[in-house]
């Protein structure tokens, strides 16, 4: 490991994304990225029976076909790393439960695909293990439960919210050679600029990844004209634009690469409002479609920008404001 | 960085990036379809009052009883939260829109049992309207006797 600038670390080792694998729900399988996506499901339930155990049973699916893909067994990883959105990590724990081996459970709400995949390179770039799975998911329904109101309430939401994927997206972290190299990542810090509109999560990340970007950007020495892509997870329609402000406001105009996982994953007819968001979303858009795009030459360097809100409908009753954070990771395509 | 953005303006700067809301629009979706459920219960009423031989305010119980019904229906099959996405204010000012907040939480907590799951949370959404629409029903009572010794009415 070397660390740059404050914030920042780049792998002394080739480290690869072996393999991924995603598994998702009918609107993001019906979606402009469906075909990207390994499994999909027709129903909201994925044959379960309940919410909770269809959550688990996308995440189970996800690490399944990761597997089935690479061609390994479970005694072939040496460790789990997993987050979901919902208390205790319940979905990630559980599902845990039943993969006999070494397992970290990690919350950054809907930046723990980024945050799972960054320590999980670490880990193999120091020889702690040699192959890792990291995993992450959420549900439609249970992230309504757990943070709004009961699915089927009449309630209409503005314009400004965000829906939460329903899907899980799994990535097999080892120094076997693949077409993916993980480069290096930031590590974010916690930014609070005082919103406090949970129907609106989208401009409440946006210090956070405008923090985050500018801090790798300087940190790499680097400017967004030496990345193909620089996409954000779930800042939504009404984010992405001020984010792009925010950071043309300090000399960085990312206009030409940036993209935003939440607007690729839906077309605007679904429904959607302002877009997707949730723990999937970057996990899912990034291990299918992205990595996708990748291997067929269309990106050659990306910097994925996982954005979360770290806030409970507790505090927020309470009259807190929404802090949030963001993690970048770098992948790099691998000629040859 | 520009001082919109600064962490004291970035509220306000992040609502000038909302959509507008058509709130013209949302008012008439709003009240066609609040004053199409008033419809249906006035057809009800006028159904009740002919077929059962009831007086107006006989047929009032009925009326209310089949309108919870219908939007106990309505949200079992997973419309009502459709119809309400749509129709904002209109599905949730009447009757309708509180039998859809007491249906759609014993829904969500069935999975977690009839008596803690269903029983402890079905009243979730409902419950403060009932509170706050008794105690006020009380406030008001109270004032209006007072009102009644003084004045003599």
């Amino acid at each position: 490991m070397a660390k740059m600038g404050r914030q920042s670390w780049t792998l002394n080792n080739a480290v690869y994304i072996e393999e991924t694998g995603t598994s998702v729900g009918p609107k993001e399988g019906k979606g402009p990225l469906g075909s990207s996506f390994d499994k999909s499901y027709e129903n909201l339930y994925c044959g379960e029976d309940n919410w909770e155990m269809a959550e688990r049973k996308l995440l189970q699916d996800s690490i399944q076909v990761t597997l089935e893909k690479a061609g390994l067994k479970p005694q072939h990883i040496d460790m789990f790393i997993a987050g979901d959105l919902l208390n205790q990590n319940v979905s990630a724990n559980y599902t845990a439960r039943d993969m006999d081996m070494s397992y970290l459970g990690m919350f950054g709400a809907c930046s723990t695909s980024m945050e799972t995949l960054a320590i999980a390179s670490q880990l193999v770039d120091a020889g702690a293990a040699d192959r890792i799975l990291t995993a992450v998911s959420s549900h439609n329904a249970t992230a309504e439960r757990q943070f709004r109101f009961p699915t089927e309430y009449g309630n209409q939401k503005p314009e400004t919210a965000t829906s939460t994927a329903t899907g899980a997206g799994c990535a097999l972290v080892s120094r076997e050679k693949s077409k993916i190299r993980i480069e290096g990542a930031t590590i974010g810090k916690v930014v609070d600029f005082g919103a406090t509109n949970a129907f609106d999560l989208g401009s409440a990340m946006v210090p956070a990844a405008h923090d985050t970007i500018k801090r790798h950007l300087s940190d790499f020495g680097r400017t967004p004209a030496d990345y193909d892509l620089i996409v954000t997870g779930d800042l939504s329609s009404v984010g992405s634009p001020i984010l792009k402000d925010m950071l043309r406001s300090d000399g960085i105009n990312i206009d030409a690469v940036h993209k935003d996982c939440g607007n690729l994953l839906y077309t605007s007819d679904q429904g959607m409002l302002a877009g997707g968001s949730g723990t999937a979303c970057s996990a899912i858009v990034t291990y299918g479609h992205l990595l996708d795009e990748m291997k067929k030459g269309t990106y050659k360097r990306i910097l994925v920008t996982a954005t979360g809100a770290l806030m409970s409908p507790t505090v927020i009753r309470q009259k807190e404001s929404i802090p949030a954070i963001a993690h970048s990771v770098v992948l790099v395509r691998e000629e040859g | 960085m520009d001082s919109k953005f600064k962490k004291e303006n970035y509220n306000k700067t992040a609502k000038s990036y909302y959509p507008k809301v058509p709130l013209f629009r949302n008012c008439l979706k709003a009240f066609l379809v609040g004053g199409f459920i008033c419809l249906i219960g006035e057809l009800l009423t006028k159904f009740y009052m002919q077929v059962f031989d009831m007086s107006q305010q006989e047929a009032g119980t009925p009326t209310v009883t089949t309108l919870i019904l219908l939007s106990a229906l309505l949200t079992g099959i997973g419309v009502y939260d459709r119809i309400a996405q749509f129709a904002g204010a209109g599905t949730a000012v009447p009757v309708t829109g509180f039998a859809n907040s007491i249906t759609s939480a014993a829904l969500e907590f069935k999975s977690e049992g009839y008596v803690l799951g269903i029983g402890g949370n079905m009243f979730k959404l409902a419950g403060s309207v009932i509170v706050f629409g008794v105690t006020s029903a009380y406030i008001v009572g109270i004032i209006r006797y007072v009102f009644n010794q003084l004045v003599g009415g």
